[in-house]
């Protein structure tokens, strides 16, 4: 019973929190969609621990869609063994995941430490770097050590298919009974992460100006005629 | 032909006196919020200093506007690819506390509440972003007022480094110029050029460079992509703030705070007309000397009917045709001549355009009375401030223009005198007038416009374009931020 609450009840709860709340705050909320830059009150520490969590985040959720959302068949076919594959995710986590470490202590320790960049962080700030901090850790620990030393668990039969099948509605939510503990401690972290997204600063990664090379340098625009 | 139309702005800085008054309205009026404490739209630098914020002239610090690379107009501080790059750690980005300022107030409270002792009570000054006192405040806005600090702070001015002989600031020789800046309105703005979320944009009915408050995502490039750095981060609401040319009040037909409230009546405003399609053109000229001759290549004649023709077929209506034909500042800046760019260089084409000072060079004309007329010619060619300062400003170092627009003013000095008090011989008057390429009857229409102008004559500034079946009410009493930011701040 236990496993349908965690595998197939709360993924949904979350995925609704995360589609409604950000359709929400970007309807109602737009004054405070920003990605909230302390730069401007500190920047040596932030040159360092900004830089690293960021590229190390966009490796490590490179890495996820590699090993989660392409299935190991795929692979397979390509003629790329699970050894090949394993070596490969093990250095290629490990790098990231430490990056990300890293770049989030640098991150905590200064929003700790230096004076302006505290006192102008909320509650809500502390508790995004903090769980960031806790998912990526499990992660991190996940990948290089308990992968290389424990044994080299094959997620791509079994968290791999059931995450998959969240989104046909379909949840194989018995597939997740067998993995080990340290992994479905990951996933639930991250689980209570994609529900915070909605609330916290952590919305401006959805607004990434990926058009912006694309667009004209100078903007015109009509009083008259824009309308909001 | 693509005609749009612009509100300028020119400053004629004879007439400043330092006074801060047009920073201070516009502070009361803008931002005295928590979060933009530090920010000054309009701010007045005495010069030579390093400015507002410290030494934003120092394009290699902050790569502000833009630069021709192999003919083609690029953004210093790099394309969009790069930003994407750098998105996550702007590396030419100011702070406050190297770059402005930390504001503070004063524990007044402190005055009313001490108790009984032998000495008196102090306010102590408190930091208005933490809360703290501050023992010592060591820099500000304007902190080397009126040449404060003298030969240590003043040769941190930018232009005076660019200065081939060294000006040493020895007592006889120091000269000092007030120089009021506000957002250019650039024709070629690069701030819009650096946002990466397009929140920034140029106002098509009157050219005014506003943000989207909505769709700022605080990314920041525009900080320092403004070589004038006149682009704000407003640190309560994440977002970028700036001079919007007090736009509620330009629509109405009024002229903007700091231009209303003027104490040396310095300011003036007006529309101009000109051809969209020629700016690019204009803004990749190779020679930066050049820069300031392409720029009023831009400009249409607003008496032309072919040009009106055009502007009515672009749908500007004749209310703000008429304001173009009267415009104060057509008539300085692209007649006469006499009111020039700050920092063509930078490729933005800037609006806000200064008629250079002239009284510091008077000073140095012994026994006036004797004088005669053609004295002057030389007079101009040994002023206090540098031409070549002077040039480092507004011409990216032609000093031939400068000198042209010194001679000119000059001439109508000399006129205007000979003409209440007499005493100028005619001979060398004449020689005067054709030095400094000009009649009698322009300089007595420009002592006019300069001197005696009234309100109507200083600000000529149609209304917004309200035929254009604009929801008039939309937002009606809205403040852009009163959803976000708490009025007392994030810190109690
Ligand atoms: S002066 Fe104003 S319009 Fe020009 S680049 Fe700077 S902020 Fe933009
Ligand atoms: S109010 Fe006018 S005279 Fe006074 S500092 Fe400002 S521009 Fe100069």
């Amino acid at each position: 019973m236990s496993s349908i609450f965690w595998w197939v009840i709360l993924p949904y709860i979350v995925g609704t929190i995360l589609v409604l709340g950000t359709l929400y705050r970007f309807a109602y909320r737009q004054m405070s969609w920003a990605a909230p830059s302390t730069e401007i009150h500190e920047k040596k520490w932030l040159r360092i621990g900004s830089v690293c969590f960021h590229y190390g985040i966009l490796f490590a959720f490179i890495g996820h869609v590699m090993g989660i959302l392409i299935p190991r068949g795929f692979y397979l076919a390509l003629g790329i063994t699970d050894e090949v594959y394993h070596a490969f995710a093990i250095i290629g986590g490990a790098f990231a995941g430490l990056l990300v470490v890293i770049g989030l202590v640098i991150l905590l320790i200064r929003k700790i430490i230096h004076t302006r960049v505290r006192l102008h962080s909320t509650f809500a700030d502390f508790f995004t770097v903090i769980l960031v901090l806790v998912v990526a850790a499990l992660g991190t620990y996940i990948t290089a050590i308990y992968d290389v030393f424990t044994r080299e668990y094959e997620y791509r039969t079994t968290i791999g298919p059931w995450f998959r099948s969240l989104f046909t509605f379909q949840p194989k939510y018995h597939l997740m009974e067998s993995v080990p503990t340290i992994f479905k401690v990951h996933v639930i972290a991250s689980f209570l992460l994609f529900a915070s997204i909605p609330f916290t600063r952590l919305i401006h990664m959805f607004s990434f100006p990926i058009r912006y090379p694309f667009r004209a340098p100078q903007q015109y625009r009509s009083r008259s005629h824009f309308k909001r | 032909m693509r005609i749009k139309t612009q509100v300028c702005m020119v400053m004629h800085l004879d007439k400043c006196i330092g006074c801060h008054t047009c920073s201070v309205t516009c502070k009361n009026t803008w931002t005295n919020r928590p979060g933009v404490e530090y920010v000054w739209f309009n701010n007045v630098e005495t010069r030579p200093g390093p400015g507002y914020p410290k030494q934003w002239e120092n394009t290699d610090r902050f790569k502000g506007g833009w630069v021709l690379k192999n003919g083609k107009l690029r953004l210093r501080a790099g394309g969009p690819v790069s930003k994407l790059a750098n998105i996550f750690y702007n590396p030419n980005m100011a702070t406050i506390q190297e770059d402005f300022y930390e504001p503070w107030t004063y524990d007044f409270e402190h005055l009313f509440t001490a108790p009984k002792k032998d000495r008196v009570p102090v306010a102590r000054p408190k930091s208005l972003m933490t809360g703290k006192y501050i023992d010592k405040p060591t820099w500000s806005s304007n902190w080397d007022d009126d040449l404060a600090g003298g030969n240590e702070i003043a040769p941190t001015d930018p232009n005076v480094q660019k200065l081939q002989e060294h000006i040493k600031m020895e007592y006889e020789k120091t000269f000092m110029m007030y120089l009021p800046r506000i957002c250019e309105h650039c024709l070629n703005p690069s701030c819009v050029a650096s946002c990466p979320s397009g929140a920034l944009y140029k106002r098509d009915e009157d050219g005014i460079v506003l943000v989207d408050q909505e769709a700022c995502r605080g990314w920041r490039f525009c900080m320092n992509g403004c070589p004038y750095h006149k682009v704000y981060y407003n640190w309560n609401t994440h977002k970028a703030e700036k001079c919007h040319f007090c736009y509620p009040r330009t629509e109405a037909g009024l002229p903007t705070i700091c231009s209303e409230t003027c104490v040396g009546r310095i300011r003036y405003i007006g529309v101009v007309l000109y051809d969209a399609d020629k700016v690019k053109a204009a803004a990749s000229v190779e020679d930066p000397k050049k820069l300031y001759e392409a720029q009023l290549s831009v400009f249409l004649d607003p008496f032309d009917p072919e040009v009106i023709k055009e502007a009515r077929k672009a749908g500007i209506n004749d209310q703000w045709i008429e304001g173009a034909q009267n415009s104060p500042i057509y008539k300085m800046a692209m007649k006469w001549k006499i009111a020039l760019p700050l920092h063509p260089e930078y490729r933005t084409l800037p609006m806000v355009w200064y008629v250079p000072p002239l009284n510091p060079i008077m000073n140095h004309i012994e026994n006036e009375e004797e004088l005669a007329t053609d004295g002057y010619i030389p007079a101009v060619d040994q002023m206090r401030i540098p031409m070549e300062y002077l040039a480092s400003l507004l011409t990216a170092g032609d000093t031939g223009i400068i000198r042209h627009v010194l001679l000119k003013l000059t001439a109508m000095r000399v006129h205007m005198r000979a003409k209440t008090v007499g005493g100028v011989d005619d001979y060398k008057h004449s020689q005067l007038l054709k030095e400094a390429d000009t009649s009698v009857e322009e300089l007595e229409e420009m002592a006019r416009l300069l001197a005696v102008a009234k309100y109507n004559e200083r600000f000529v500034i149609p209304t917004g374009r309200r035929e254009m079946k604009d929801d008039l009410f939309y937002q009606q009493g809205a403040c852009s931020i009163e959803d976000l930011a708490p009025p007392e701040g994030m810190i109690r």
